[in-house]
């Protein structure tokens, strides 16, 4: 199986009390808050890792990223990725989910013959969950979502329980496939020492826009079907009555307040 | 297909709702969704509001979706559509947007209605905003929606200026049913041909594990629980005080990590939203990812033995206090009222 995992380093979020907004500007200034994978990405590789193992094959990484992402590449190198791909290049910024994808999937196209493609159900940062799903459909091929156990029946088709609102599916799918993987698909392994040692032998290839055959105008700013307007800090202080002191004082308050809100 | 060019805008008109359905019952966030597509035709020079549903043995379904805002019904039913299926659904429905050029379209942010939003606006090539909180007309006549980013942190207002439709997703519970109207309007049967494609994948099993009208979404009293709860054994009062308040649980990231809630309960910016008329946060330390789900409860209390917790700054009602000590004295007396009543 040649399985390609996506991932999606992100600001990492114990630093997001950091992020402000500029206010002549608008835009949001995040510089120094180091990005990493996020806990999806390591699921995502973690269920690549653990096909691998039992159906043979290789796992690669691949995320379209800035240059200072190959950390995060070599990251998921150390986790046990046979190799890396990372797509980086100043006219993929501003790409929204339907740019990010298309650049995806050109990438993946480009690193040869996959049987499946593993992604996190959504990032850390932009959360939007749509990533999995567009790239399926620029590869054109099938894709689950949602995925929280995962088997492959005869080396031709997936067999994959997908949570939904009120329950679950189990549906097949043929191969090539596409899965996106949430928290409860799996526990992802610690990085070992050796695991660290050995990911500075493995390749970690990185693709411009041109190696891809992406005209800039395609991708970015540009490119992306959405703009983003306005960003700004919701307000959602409230303000509150305050209770201290004993216990019982406190109950005849808050019984009057659920009485307000409830009737 | 090629881009839509700025100035064959013009030609989209109206509004399309994708209906989510399962065996045949409509989910709430379906109505939720003509009532934001009623409000955006209001705005809009009372455009043409459609709905689309796909699934078997469907018709029954066509006059409520007229009677909750629809001025047209878009009926796709096929024995093989009758659990949702990409590929298929994808299909039907891009041809649908082809034919009718609707200028807005609006999905359910559901695990299947986000996937099928995703794929048609990546073949459509077009903008697709996910988990909106507003949605309005700008003075150009387009959508602005407005999305969470950074857990909530941070919002940004999206638009999408040179592509048609403009599709965004919204998650249950953000809009309101509307009142049931008199469901004057037109059904139409679209026509369906299953292609060997479509065969590429099949539903084997569904399990339910719930009934739609349990969900935390639609429940008036939303208790939930954080970090501060501790463990296992003080969880139960949280349990206990949504019962005496015949409410839901919920809870934030930390009880979900430790199995004292299920997906579905969690609640902020990577679970639901809920607009409960009271929410009650026990030992929650209101962390933005949590907050941006709750602000619009109506009346929000919040119990923190922390006085310089954050959830205090986006409480209605703030006590200081150990849950373990207010709690059950709280239980006690809405038991009381309720045995006297």
């Amino acid at each position: 199986m040649n399985i390609m995992v996506c991932v999606k380093p992100a600001p990492d979020p114990k630093r997001w009390d950091s992020i402000q907004l500029d206010p002549v500007t608008k835009a949001l200034r995040r510089e120094g808050i180091p990005s990493v994978l996020g806990p999806l990405d390591k699921r995502a590789l973690e269920e690549g890792l653990r096909l691998k193992e039992k159906h043979g094959g290789k796992v690669a990484a691949m995320a379209m990223a800035p240059p200072s992402a190959r950390d995060n590449l070599v990251e998921a190198l150390a986790m046990g990725a046979d190799e890396a791909y990372l797509l980086s290049d100043r006219a993929f910024a501003g790409s929204d989910t339907w740019a990010t994808s298309l650049v995806l999937s050109r990438g993946i196209q480009k690193a040869g013959k996959f049987d499946l493609v593993i992604c996190g159900e959504w990032s850390l940062d932009g959360s939007t969950g749509h990533v999995g799903a567009q790239l399926a459909e620029f590869l054109e091929i099938p894709n689950v979502g949602r995925v929280v156990a995962v088997e492959i029946v005869e080396g031709e088709s997936l067999r994959a329980r997908s949570m939904v609102e009120l329950g679950d599916r189990i549906l097949d799918t043929s191969l090539p496939a596409l899965i996106t993987v949430t928290r409860e698909t799996n526990t992802p392994r610690f990085t070992s020492l050796l695991g660290v040692i050995e990911a500075e032998t493995k390749p970690c290839v990185s693709w411009s826009a041109a190696d891809l055959g992406i005209r800039p105008e395609e991708v970015g700013f540009r490119g992306s079907p959405t703009q983003t307007g306005d960003i700004f800090m919701p307000e959602m202080k409230r303000k509150a009555e305050m209770l201290r002191g004993e216990p019982e004082g406190m109950i005849t308050e808050i019984l009057h307040k659920i009485r307000q809100a409830i009737g | 297909m090629p881009p839509i060019k700025l100035d064959e805008t013009s030609e989209w008109k109206g509004i399309l709702v994708f209906v989510e359905q399962e065996e045949g019952c409509i989910a709430e966030v379906s109505f939720e969704l003509l009532t934001a597509a009623r409000e955006l035709s209001h705005k809009r020079g009372s455009v043409q509001v459609g709905a689309v549903v796909v699934g078997h043995e469907i018709k029954g379904l066509a006059q409520d979706l007229l009677a909750y805002g629809a001025d047209r019904v878009f009926l796709a039913d096929h024995p093989s559509l009758q659990k949702y299926l990409a590929l298929p659904y994808t299909r039907l429905i891009c041809d649908l947007v082809l034919r009718e050029k609707p200028e807005i379209f609006l999905l359910p942010a559901t695990s299947l209605g986000a996937d099928l939003a995703a794929r048609l606006a990546a073949r459509l090539k077009t903008g697709l905003s996910a988990h909106c909180t507003q949605l309005d007309i700008n003075g150009r006549g387009e959508l602005t929606q407005v999305v969470p980013a950074f857990g909530g942190k941070v919002m940004a207002t999206i638009l999408c200026p040179a592509h048609r439709p403009q599709m965004a997703t919204i998650r249950p519970g953000v809009f309101r049913r509307g009142e049931r109207g008199e469901g004057q309007g037109t059904v139409e049967g679209l026509p369906v041909e299953i292609e060997p494609g479509d065969l590429k994948q099949r539903v084997l099993e569904v399990h339910w594990e719930k009934k739609p009208a349990q969900t935390i979404e639609e429940a008036d009293v939303v208790v939930a629980g954080g970090a501060g709860v501790g463990n296992p054994e003080d969880w139960k009062w949280v349990q206990e005080l949504a019962n005496a308040l015949h409410g839901a649980v919920g809870g934030t990231r930390p009880p979900l990590d430790e199995g004292w809630i299920s997906e579905e309960q969690m609640i902020g910016q990577s679970g639901k939203t809920v607009r409960p008329k009271l929410y009650i946060g026990v030992g929650i330390s209101g962390v933005i990812q949590h907050v941006v789900g709750i602000q619009d409860a109506k009346v929000i209390i919040a119990i923190n033995n922390d006085p310089n917790a954050a959830i205090f700054q986006s409480a209605d009602l703030g006590a200081v206090a150990d849950f373990r000590k207010i709690v059950p004295l709280l239980i006690e007396e809405l038991g009381k009222k309720s045995n006297a009543g």
